[in-house]
């Protein structure tokens, strides 16, 4: 049925508006985000206490021990820039997917709760892991995992009581409840912590990017690579779930499998990106709203762009928290909260 | 046959992990040559949009099956079953702003593998659909800013992007002004007439069932309490028994159909 469809129906008139073929746009804008993110991650080095040059931090024919540039770039900020990259990604690209699996645009890891069921799991390693946690190097983000998956659980228990879908009324109450409940025990276990572990963790509840070395991005990121490849598989199941169940099953969709897989690469992200950061707010949130502006409602367009443009936006947030008052350096999670916060509450005013 | 569904009941559990509860469908079998124009008629709570859902395999009946060619729904694949079979829920209220096109585009999703992108002739496929129900002015507009009779045809053309040879729809002209009413009904029964696409559709407009339908099925409580050509089920007995009005039922001229006029109701 495909053979000779009328030829004016492949071009119709400029004033209908020539809708270019998705996969030309789809491969513009995955280019445009990964640009967008490589120059963060290029650029945001550069700044700092001591300013360093770019071209001297790759002149390669001086050697490592006297090219202080290329130490401070590589060893002193490029590994707490590419934190920020692959958190932001993550996040922004989890806020999308739970976005379009609740179906209300103000779902994110942060406001549901999810980062915070990380940050819970995350913190019972790092408190009472003790040799489990330095023993083997992946302990931090896998508990991380499994918080998220549990608070994951609980959403999606919610979401199945009432398989009328999520209205934002329930989805923020819930949000509420379960962050206030999990903060609750995040505090419970704080408690039981000696004093030095407990400002250390307090630093990373906060929201945090100074990671020191390359080892937590490591060994955060086979998860982000699994969470990721299947980031890339969704969008189109995504679309047609965003309609309703019922349409994207009419579709052809395998929504139950289409909505567990989505929950489980979401919860991978968003545990993988605490284990690094912290539960650092409103990225999922601020980066899909402003990327949706740009580039439309297409989850295949809107994925990519998270994923570029969420590294690209914590990057820029990190810059701000470490050079705004230096040398006093912010934890990263208020300076997000900060632009987030009324950022949300815009929506909410917008929506309603 | 294209379709038999043979003894379906069903029964929707109050929570996703808690028993089935009462049954919202007893006992019901019909069959679907393909090109059939059925409407499903009852009042409230008959079972009319469950009975879609299980002819679209959306659902899957507590007991009783549905059989697609000979082959049982559950059997198939629902990509498969979506090239086949395309529904138009009641309402469609996208989370996002998508344009009419993206949501027509929508439509190509059980003929494309996960990581396909719509080629040119899919692209077509979608601005035809458009076409076809006189939306393709709006192709670059939001879904969201057009009015209810503009959307209601945009999501058909999103189902006959589907390319399926059998079309369900709930309540397809429910929220509609008596303009758009028309313009929905007879851009079914065209639909129909130049593509041969079969359909079922569940309605309280009778006199839209009685327009677009040529075979009716009538529901109350679940359970089928009448089956056959148009002429025959929709009788004034009928009517009062199921919906509780004394109805005038007679052939308009003008219009080319019975018209059913509610006179008053019942005692």
């Amino acid at each position: 049925m495909t053979t000779s469809p009328p030829a004016s129906s492949l071009r119709p008139r400029a004033s209908t508006g020539f809708v270019p073929p998705p996969s030309s746009r789809v491969l513009a804008v995955s280019v445009w985000a990964f640009v967008v993110a490589f120059a963060s991650c290029l650029l945001a080095p550069l700044f700092g206490s001591t300013s360093i040059s770019l071209t001297r931090a790759f002149d390669w024919s001086q050697p490592w021990a006297t090219n202080i540039d290329a130490q401070v770039f590589f060893i002193a900020r490029l590994p707490r820039v590419l934190a920020a990259a692959l958190v932001g990604s993550a996040l922004a690209s989890a806020g999308v997917v739970f976005q379009a699996l609740l179906r209300n645009p103000l779902a994110s890891p942060f406001t549901l709760g999810i980062s915070a069921g990380a940050a819970l799991g995350a913190m019972l390693v790092l408190t009472f892991g003790g040799a489990l946690a330095s023993a083997a190097w992946a302990t931090v983000p896998l508990a991380s995992f499994l918080g998220a998956i549990g608070a994951v659980a609980v959403v999606y228990l919610l979401a199945a009581a009432r398989h009328r879908g999520f209205s934002t009324t329930v989805l923020l109450l819930a949000g509420v409840t379960l962050n206030s409940l999990l903060s609750a025990l995040i505090l419970l276990v704080q408690y039981f912590a000696d004093m030095t572990r407990a400002m250390q963790t307090l630093r990373w509840l906060l929201g945090d990017l100074d990671v020191a070395s390359y080892q937590p991005l490591v060994a955060a990121l086979p998860m982000l690579v699994v969470a990721c490849g299947i980031f890339l598989w969704l969008p189109r199941a995504l679309n047609v779930l965003a309609l309703g169940d019922d349409h994207a099953a009419g579709r052809g969709v395998d929504v139950l499998r289409v909505q567990r897989l989505a929950f489980f690469s979401a919860s991978l992200a968003t545990g993988a990106a605490v284990s690094i950061g912290g539960p650092i707010g409103f990225v999922g949130i601020v980066v899909p709203h402003l990327v949706r502006l740009l580039v439309g409602a297409d989850h295949r367009l809107v994925v990519p762009a998270s994923l570029g443009f969420g590294a690209a936006f914590l990057v820029a947030c990190d810059l701000i928290s470490r050079t705004v008052i230096a040398p006093i350096d912010l934890p990263v999670g208020i300076v997000t909260a900060l632009i987030g916060g009324p950022f949300f509450l815009w929506l909410l005013i917008r929506s309603a | 046959m294209l379709i038999s569904a043979r003894n379906l009941w069903f029964a929707y559990a109050p929570r996703a992990w808690s028993p089935p509860g009462r049954p919202v469908l007893r006992d019901v079998s019909l069959d679907l040559a393909s090109g059939a124009r059925l409407g499903i008629l009852g009042p409230n709570g008959s079972g009319k949009t469950t009975l879609l859902k299980l002819l679209a395999g959306v659902l899957a009946p507590t007991s009783g099956s549905v059989a697609l060619d000979g082959i049982a729904l559950s059997q198939i694949s629902r990509r498969t079953v979506a090239r086949r079979i395309a529904m138009v829920p009641q309402n469609t209220h996208p989370a996002f702003d998508y344009t009419v096109f993206e949501l027509a585009l929508m439509g190509r999703y059980p003929h494309l593998g996960a990581f396909e992108v719509e080629s040119h002739a899919d692209l077509a496929i979608a601005h035809e659909a458009l076409a076809a129900t006189g939306t393709q002015e709006f192709a670059a507009r939001l879904f969201s800013t057009l009015s209810g009779g503009e959307q209601q045809r945009v999501v058909i053309a999103s189902a006959l992007a589907q390319q399926a040879e059998l079309l369900l729809l709930d309540e397809p002209t429910a929220s509609l002004d008596p303009g758009y009413q028309l313009e929905i009904a007879e851009l079914l029964r065209a639909l129909h007439r130049q593509r041969g696409i079969g359909l079922v559709l569940s309605t309280h407009d009778l006199n839209m069932a009685a327009s677009v339908c040529d075979t009716l099925v009538l529901l109350h409580h679940g359970e089928v309490v009448a089956a056959g050509a148009t002429a025959d089920v929709l009788t004034p007995d009928r009517i009062a028994s199921l919906y509780g009005i004394h109805a005038d039922v007679r052939f308009h001229d003008a219009a080319g159909h019975l018209v059913v006029v509610p006179v008053r109701r019942a005692p």
